[in-house]
């Protein structure tokens, strides 16, 4: 469903990626760990194109990411050809950014109002039913500012999924989070990755990613040290590097 | 459980009671001189002041301050999207307007506008760099004191709006574009559904605030004999030389103004913090 080839994404003089390559099969759930700065997040964001990539390939459902091939040469695509593949890669992020002059129910309601043209009715029933999922159907008409972190990062997850992706990107989506708040979160994902849904998920809740994750991937400045089943990696960790990594957040 | 109320009783400021003395007895000197005084003509402002044509200027103030502040929004507001993009031509042309009109003075604009028919004596349609005209007006005809008067209050505020709306756009987390982004929104979109609501909250109190001035400020327009309060003030007061009654009519009708106004962007503000508080 994901594949990433030999990305490499440098920022001036600092490379960030060094050549990454990854392939998440529809249905897998790879969890991503590594030290702050290794380019956890930059590799997430290469995948919806929200940074570009200076070499590599990203192809997300079959599709390219950010250029059309035209014989041996790449075409970088126009503004709504991005738009276009975005909608199909939903992003949760560390600090949820909800819209905040937005009601919980408008914020689901907004991707597929305004990009898809739904009819207000049809997204709003929709929009319940996600709200519903994710258990937070009574907060439907509260603002961000009255939610908690756990149930805005639910909104969020909610929002996301309203533009049926066929990928979700997540990108330590409990990091913000006070810990009594972590479970109510994690379980969404959980059962997201149970319904099948294809996730790339950052982050630093091993649990999650020893019960959920289908394959674990260890990041160390920019480039893929060790990755193999989540729990294999982590009770026995070949390097040396993921073994200090480990230690320090086990 | 047993109740325990506070009756407390509040500490001495003397300092506090002269001072308050003190204003008290200047405020009643004020209002005695001023009620006393034999030139400052009562009886003229009260006949002055729902006088026909002061009605009729206030009216031009009114419709001045409306259309420039409504036209400098608009104008502000494409000037402070041009700034934020990515080409360097739209936004050299933004920041040349910005820098040019903040940095002249507006009476100078004013009155370079009410006589732009000594530069352009026709104004039309046409092809431009020499090309035929398709219709054409005089100057002199077209660019009536009102007509001149709007242009120059509209673009000045512009300008300054383009500050304040840029100010506001920057003012949003980039968190928000990029949550919109992530969901597939273009940027026009995402400039009208997501940054330009929460920048609201950021520009409304200073537009606000160039509001009120605006209104006070039309009245530079006189020198171009824009038919506003204070232009009619002073057509009455050169026939009559009652020049301090009428400015007292006109003041009094600016108070009025912008008292109103500041109620109105009290309510306003109050409407566009939504959502941010608990
Ligand atoms: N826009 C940017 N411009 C310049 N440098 C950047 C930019 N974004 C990230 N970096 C740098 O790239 C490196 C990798 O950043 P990245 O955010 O991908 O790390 P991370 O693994 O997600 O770390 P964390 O766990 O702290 O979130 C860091 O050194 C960071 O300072
Ligand atoms: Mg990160």
């Amino acid at each position: 469903m994901v594949r990433i080839q030999s990305v490499r994404k440098r920022y001036g003089s600092l490379e960030v990626l060094k050549g990454v390559s990854l392939d998440v099969p529809e249905g897998g759930v790879v969890c991503v760990v590594g030290p702050s700065g290794s380019g956890k997040s930059t590799l997430l964001r290469c995948v919806n194109r929200l940074e570009t990539i200076d070499s590599g390939r990203i192809w997300v459902d079959g599709r390219l990411i950010g250029f059309r091939e035209h014989g041996d040469r790449l075409h970088l695509l126009r503004p709504d050809e991005l738009c276009e593949q975005r909608q199909k890669i939903g992003m949760v992020f560390q600090r949820f950014h909800l819209f905040p002059h937005m009601t919980a129910l408008q914020n689901v309601m907004e991707g597929p109002r305004t990009v898809l043209r739904a009819s207000r009715a049809a997204a709003a029933r929709q929009a319940g039913e996600l709200l519903e999922r994710v258990g937070l159907a009574d907060r439907a008409h509260h603002y961000p500012a009255q939610l908690s972190g756990g149930q805005q990062q639910r909104v969020a997850i909610a929002r996301s999924l309203a533009m049926n992706p066929k990928v979700m990107l997540f990108d330590e989506p409990t990091s913000a989070l006070d810990p009594e708040l972590v479970q109510e979160v994690l379980a969404v994902m959980r059962d997201l990755a149970a319904s099948g849904m294809t996730m790339i998920v950052v982050t630093h809740e091993m649990g999650f990613a020893r019960e959920a994750g289908d394959h674990l991937v260890f990041i160390d400045d920019g480039v893929i040290v060790e990755e193999g089943p989540p729990r294999e990696v982590l009770s026995r960790p070949r390097h040396e590097r993921t073994r200090a990594f480990l230690g320090q957040v086990l | 459980m047993t109740e325990l109320p506070v009756n407390a009783v509040a500490p001495r400021r003397p300092g506090r009671m002269v001072a308050g003395a003190a204003a008290g007895l200047v405020l009643i000197w004020l209002a005695y001189t001023i009620t006393v005084n034999e030139n400052l003509h009562w009886d003229v402002v009260v006949e002055y002041l729902f006088d026909g044509r002061v009605l009729g200027g206030l009216g031009v103030t009114i419709a001045l301050t409306l259309l420039s502040m409504v036209l400098g929004v608009a104008l502000g507001v494409l000037a402070a999207v041009m700034q934020l993009s990515d080409s360097p031509v739209l936004r050299g042309a933004a920041g040349l307007y910005t820098w040019f009109f903040r940095g002249t003075p507006l009476l100078v604009q004013l009155i370079f506008w009410f006589n732009i028919g000594l530069v352009f004596p026709v104004i039309g349609v046409g092809i431009p760099f020499g090309g035929p005209m398709f219709v054409e007006w005089q100057a002199n005809t077209l660019v009536t004191p009102f007509v001149a008067a709007a242009l120059g209050l509209t673009i000045n505020e512009g300008a300054y709006m383009a500050e304040i709306v840029r100010a506001g756009i920057r003012s949003v987390d980039p968190g928000q574009r990029e949550a919109a982004e992530a969901l597939g929104m273009s940027h026009r979109q995402i400039l009208r559904r997501v940054v330009l609501p929460q920048a609201m909250r950021v520009i409304i109190p200073p537009t606000g605030n160039q509001f009120v001035s605006m209104l006070k400020t039309t009245s530079m327009v006189s020198v171009i004999a824009g038919a506003e309060l204070l232009t009619v003030a002073q057509r009455i007061y050169l026939g009559n030389f009652e020049v301090i009654a009428l400015l007292i009519v006109a003041s009094m009708w600016y108070l009025v103004l912008t008292s109103v106004a500041s109620v109105g962007q009290h309510f306003l503000e109050k409407r566009f913090a939504r959502g941010e508080r608990s």
